[in-house]
């Protein structure tokens, strides 16, 4: 039982503003992931969260306590880093109980901690070794070892993933998620890759300069991003952004769009407006809701807008080809079947779903 | 088939060249590389060779010769029986003065420095940038400008003419040294591990002793090995502040060359230099691979 709560958490280094004023919460048994480029202050909070760095002001609280100024160790904390931070000259035994040896944790219990732990994450066969011997993938399993030993109050992950290679990672990735689900600890897990957010999380916080720009479940970030900083990072390839203007057609909002032809397209805008929708827009499609017009999916599928595009340049990636379109003077990627896999120079008529389509005001950068 | 032979010729020929070549720079290299070692050398042949030469051989063929006897007389008398200013024990009051003296003094700077490195590079505090580099400054003064200030505090502490004001000033002199070594060396070892041990609950004593030490050997070797011949060869606090029985014995050798009989014994100051050469140059004998691996190589990753 326990639930991470902060409230407008600052940190400064000197004149730097590093977080300017966090909200989130975690309950209980919930995985948080913070996502965002470098710099964007994930690791400092993350720290922040296991007492690693100071609070400037703000409040961090762990189960209703305040725990602004208390030390790691008291926390109830356990933290897997992303160099894993294996004691060097510690065995892999050593290594896990090292934790306990420094509380005064009794041998027998010590012992049987270890046991439990080793045979959940299946090293045992590596007790004896030391970390250089191991591989990435042990290294990373007895580094969750060491945080599962404990049985704490909070589970933090500081990109974890991110020194492993890319076939590994993937099938690490499943194993945090099927850890995550056995355990039921809170976790909150820093990541710069969106796909790990979406596919661990059950919330993510996406965070950019300081501050978190969008805090909710995964499917709500991906599909109705709040701003075009979170729709432009969650997402690869990234989501297409057109300028368009806001017009009417048969007493129907539609947004105008450049076609290949230099005729004027009308899309058909889906959603309800707002009256303080702006003239100017920009519309904002993900590549898989672009795709070459299919007549009989028109029918059946309302919202799905016709527009021709020269196709500029064409990248197969086995599963499914992406294409760089050119649209109103804007290069797009449109992702296609293979099968139905464009050739270059040619001219494809576009089915676009403007069901899925997201419209962002320009000057405030924020969803309409 | 003739093009063919005629190219296995010509390759063949080419070869012969190149192998001949590399035969001359290797000829060359090697030559040169021999004749620096001798000129290195043939000083130090010299010296062990008078010391088991017969003084009145030395007086009659010249210091530069080859032998004609062999004696062991000459490092007898340098360890226990010459006169030296007028005691005649040789020098082996000096030389267990002089390991009296480095031995304290190289765990204990080296012990502070581990200790200071560890605190400046894994405990950061508001200014401790702008320590280090204080510090480092005593790197680069040279040890007679802090005779008059060394003068003035042994003479308060009650320590002149005695082995520890001696181990007191190499301690602090060499501080410098073994903390930039030390800080520079734990640099490298990754924070991360210092943040996962404090959030397992271990402590600052704790994470030196169980985390930092057991990765410091390398360093450490250099370190000792630094001091240790440093603080042995060291000769200006040693004349300068001890006389009599309490110098070391780099300060006795000096005392012995210049010791009042009008006949030069070559052959028993030979053996005297021996003696006072030998414990830095078994350390490096047994150290010095670990000392050029410490140097060079980094904390584990």
């Amino acid at each position: 039982m326990s639930t991470l709560t902060i409230r407008s958490l600052r940190k400064n280094f000197g004149a730097v503003e590093v977080l300017k004023g966090i909200d989130l919460e975690a309950q209980n048994g919930e995985f948080i992931a913070l996502v965002g480029p470098s710099g964007c202050g994930k690791s400092t909070l993350l720290a922040m969260i296991a007492g690693l760095e100071s609070v400037t002001s703000g409040e961090i609280r762990i189960d209703g306590r305040l725990v602004n100024s208390v030390a790691p160790k008291d926390r109830d904390i356990a933290m897997v880093f992303q160099s894993y931070a294996l004691y060097p000259t510690m065995t892999v035994r050593e290594n896990i109980t090292f934790g306990m040896e420094s509380r005064r944790v009794p041998k027998p219990q010590q012992d049987e901690a270890v046991k439990r732990v080793a045979a959940f994450l299946q090293i045992e066969p590596l007790l004896g070794r030391k970390p250089g011997q191991l591989s990435g993938g042990q290294r990373q399993r007895v580094a969750m070892g060491r945080a599962l030993v404990r049985d704490p109050k909070l589970f933090l992950f500081d990109e974890p993933l991110s020194n492993l290679d890319a076939k590994l990672r993937v099938d690490m990735r499943t194993e945090i998620k099927k850890l995550h689900h056995r355990v039921g600890k809170t976790t909150v897990y820093v990541t710069h890759d969106q796909v790990e957010a979406m596919t661990l999380a059950s919330r993510i916080a996406v965070m950019h300069q300081g501050e978190v720009q969008q805090f909710d479940e995964p499917a709500t970030i991906y599909n109705r991003p709040a701003n075009m900083f979170v729709a432009g990072f969650m997402g690869s390839p990234a989501m297409n952004f057109l300028p368009a203007e806001l017009s009417e057609q048969g007493g129907r909002p539609v947004v105008a769009l450049q076609s290949a032809d230099g005729k004027t397209a009308s899309l058909p805008i889906v959603q309800a407006l707002p009256s303080t929708t702006p003239r100017q827009l920009v519309l904002g499609i993900r590549p898989e809701h672009i795709y070459r017009f299919d007549p009989d999916l028109a029918r059946r599928k309302p919202g799905i807008a016709q527009i021709d595009a020269v196709v500029e340049l064409v990248e197969p990636t086995g599963a499914e080809t992406m294409a760089v379109l050119r649209l109103g003077g804007k290069e797009i990627t449109g992702r296609f079947d293979p099968d139905g896999t464009p050739r270059m120079g040619e001219t494809v008529t576009l089915g676009i779903d403007m069901a899925r389509a997201c419209l962002f005001d320009p000057t405030t950068q924020r969803l309409i | 088939m003739a093009d063919v032979s005629l190219d296995q010729s010509l390759d063949h020929r080419a070869a012969t060249v190149a192998a001949r070549r590399h035969f001359l720079t290797r000829f060359v290299i090697y030559g040169l590389l021999v004749i620096f070692a001798a000129i290195y050398l043939i000083p130090l042949l010299v010296v062990v060779l008078n010391s088991f030469r017969d003084q009145q051989e030395i007086a009659r063929n010249g210091l530069i010769s080859l032998p004609r006897s062999f004696r062991l007389e000459a490092w007898g008398q340098a360890w226990s029986s010459y006169c030296i200013g007028g005691t005649c024990e040789g020098m082996q009051r000096n030389f267990y003065n002089s390991l009296k003296m480095t031995i304290p003094a190289t765990i204990i700077s080296t012990s502070v420095g581990a200790m200071n490195g560890y605190i400046l590079s894994k405990w950061r505090f508001r200014g401790s940038e702008a320590l280090f580099t204080c510090m480092l400054l005593g790197v680069f003064i040279p040890g007679q400008i802090s005779l008059m200030p060394w003068a003035f505090i042994l003479g308060n502490l009650g320590l002149s003419n005695s082995v520890y004001g001696l181990v007191l000033i190499h301690v602090i002199q060499g501080i410098s040294f073994t903390t930039l070594f030390c800080r520079n060396y734990y640099v490298s070892i990754p924070d991360d591990l210092i943040k996962a041990a404090r959030i397992d609950g271990a402590g600052f004593w704790r994470i030196f002793r169980k985390i930092i030490l057991p990765l410091s050997s390398p360093i450490l070797i250099v370190t000792v090995i630094w001091q240790f011949t440093g603080i042995w060869n060291e000769y200006l606090f040693g004349v300068v502040f001890t006389s009599g029985q309490q110098q070391p014995i780099t300060a006795a050798l000096v005392a012995l060359t210049a010791s009042g009989t009008n006949v030069r014994a070559y052959d028993v100051m030979s053996a005297a230099v021996l003696i006072g050469a030998l414990p830095p140059l078994l350390i490096y004998l047994f150290g010095g691979k670990y000392f050029v691996r410490g140097l060079t190589q980094g904390a584990i990753k």
